[in-house]
């Protein structure tokens, strides 16, 4: 099975754990197998429209899924995905 | 909920806001956290990765800032704990834009900076159904 490197803010979701095994032969199945799991961290993870939040990005080894076939990007057992969340804000201006 | 940070790091935190006035100023709180007590020991300050147009009301630390976050506080032994962030010449409450990009669990210090000064810092964690920020008590420690 391929593994999911969860960031430090969201594993108190997933009792502590730093990484979790996933099922799934994309990386979109692996990420539907990661709220199977942990259903808490689907509103954390998706908005209400079912779309990853901006935050979210997603790695297989060393490459964005962005650059690779984003969600539909095929994952091997063994592979290692790692959920690597972006951090903005600001004032209102 | 209580955030304890020693007074030199604070003053780390407001240094990091007024360098990088008028623009906004961010970076990574490191530390060690127990159920019911989290304490900030050192932070992370990066630069703020949005574009030069955006900087004045806007901050990014990108996914390869983050990797750097997280392995730094793994080098000192320190998890972790949250983001700080300046509001120039703005109050130190978190925006809607805040909580729409917030994450769980972390702490948010975000300090006012009015006219290059650093005023004064509040701290802030994400209702659990991220519906607003609410505040923490921030607990200076003096450094002895």
């Amino acid at each position: 099975m391929p593994a999911l490197k969860i960031p430090t803010p969201l594993r108190t979701y997933t009792n502590g754990l730093a990484e979790v095994l996933v099922q799934g032969v994309t990386v979109g199945d692996a990420m539907q197998s990661l709220v199977a799991q942990f259903p808490t961290m689907r509103q954390y993870l998706y908005n209400g429209e079912g779309q990853l939040r901006p935050f979210v990005n997603l790695f297989v080894g060393e490459n964005n899924i962005k650059d690779l076939q984003g969600l539909e990007t095929p994952l091997s057992d063994g592979d290692k995905l790692l959920l690597i969340p972006s951090i903005a804000g600001g004032c209102d201006a | 909920m209580t955030l304890e940070i020693d007074d030199q790091t604070l003053k780390a935190i407001h240094a990091h806001g007024e360098e990088a006035y008028p623009e906004e100023g961010a970076g990574f709180l490191l530390g060690k956290s127990d159920p019911g007590r989290r304490r900030v020991v050192s932070i992370l300050g990066l630069t703020n990765a949005r574009e030069d147009a955006a900087r004045h009301n806007r901050y990014l630390l990108t996914a390869a800032d983050y990797l750097k976050g997280e392995l730094e506080a793994d080098r000192q032994g320190l998890e972790l704990l949250g983001i700080f962030h300046s509001h120039p010449d703005h109050p130190n409450r978190p925006s809607e834009f805040d909580r729409e990009w917030a994450m769980p669990w972390f702490s948010y210090i975000i300090t006012s900076v009015h006219h290059g000064q650093a005023v004064e810092s509040l701290s802030w964690r994400l209702s659990d159904d991220r519906a607003a920020f609410v505040e923490e008590i921030i607990q200076v420690i003096s450094h002895q």
